[in-house]
């Protein structure tokens, strides 16, 4: 049964921008694209900023408000604690630190390896007026602005799939 | 355990034709597998295949992005030395086990 109706395209709408929202989407992706599957990713409001040059690389995980993040030892971080200055960035940090340790690598170099092996790129027109950002400010690898109308044309095909991360 | 034949030499392979005796391996064997792929090797296809026999023999994880870092070829060349799964396909041909990482 999977080998008669293999996955033969995938459609990765990340609309998010929170560290794991956005690696969801580019691990993912980047695994598509590993198994040859052809790979169309679509950025959409806080999505945006993984591939806005400026802050693609400097993205945050929430610290308040996430009740799965635990201190190192395993104990829950309390509500509190999230509110210190600085809490987010130290959080996040070692998070990043941790995807090091596994090759996960940064967003910049994660849209590299995407678009060598193939895959797309893609940013939401109506994201883009919202926050106000124009074709400069996005990373060169973004193959296009899209409206949703183009980016159910780009993900027509028979084995095609939405994913919505 | 499974076994096949290339270039006169029988070798064990998985269900889904990785080796699993890395030993066995010869760069004859490799042009066989690779003719089965539909790839026929260069010299560039046994740098890359040296090297990921290197860090498979090293114990180290194999990721797209260590080739990439490998300074032997970039990742776009790599997608077209092994067109549609380059890292499934190169690790079959170079006679090693299958890469069980998710980047």
């Amino acid at each position: 049964m999977e080998q008669d109706n293999p996955v033969k395209k995938v459609n990765i709408i990340c609309a998010k921008g929170a560290v794991e929202d956005v690696y969801a989407t580019l691990v993912m992706g980047n695994g598509a694209v590993m198994e040859g599957i052809t790979t169309n990713l679509f950025f959409t409001f806080f999505g945006l900023d993984a591939i806005v040059k400026s802050r693609m690389d400097k993205l945050h995980t929430a610290v308040v408000g996430n009740p799965a993040l635990r201190l190192p030892g395993g104990m829950r971080m309390p509500t509190l604690l999230g509110i210190i200055p600085g809490m987010e960035a130290f959080t996040s940090r070692m998070m990043k630190g941790e995807m090091e340790k596994l090759d996960i690598p940064p967003v910049s170099e994660f849209l590299d390896l995407i678009t060598a092996g193939g895959g797309k790129i893609y940013a939401c027109k109506l994201a883009m007026d919202m926050f106000k950002f124009k074709k400069e400010d996005l990373s060169e690898h973004v193959s296009g602005i899209l409206t949703v109308g183009e980016f159910y044309e780009h993900a027509g095909g028979v084995g095609s799939h939405i994913i919505f991360t | 355990m499974a076994q096949k034949t290339y270039a006169g030499i029988t070798v064990d392979v998985n269900e889904e034709g990785y080796f699993t005796t890395p030993s066995q391996w010869t760069r004859e064997i490799a042009i066989e597998i690779a003719k089965e792929e539909g790839i026929s090797l260069t010299d560039q296809h046994f740098d890359v295949i040296e090297f990921l026999r290197n860090r498979h023999n090293n114990g180290d994880a194999l990721s797209i992005r260590s080739i990439n870092h490998s300074g032997i070829i970039d990742v776009k060349t790599f997608y077209q030395l092994f067109p549609g799964a380059p890292l499934k396909k190169a690790t079959k041909i170079a006679g090693i086990p299958k890469p069980a990482s998710c980047v």
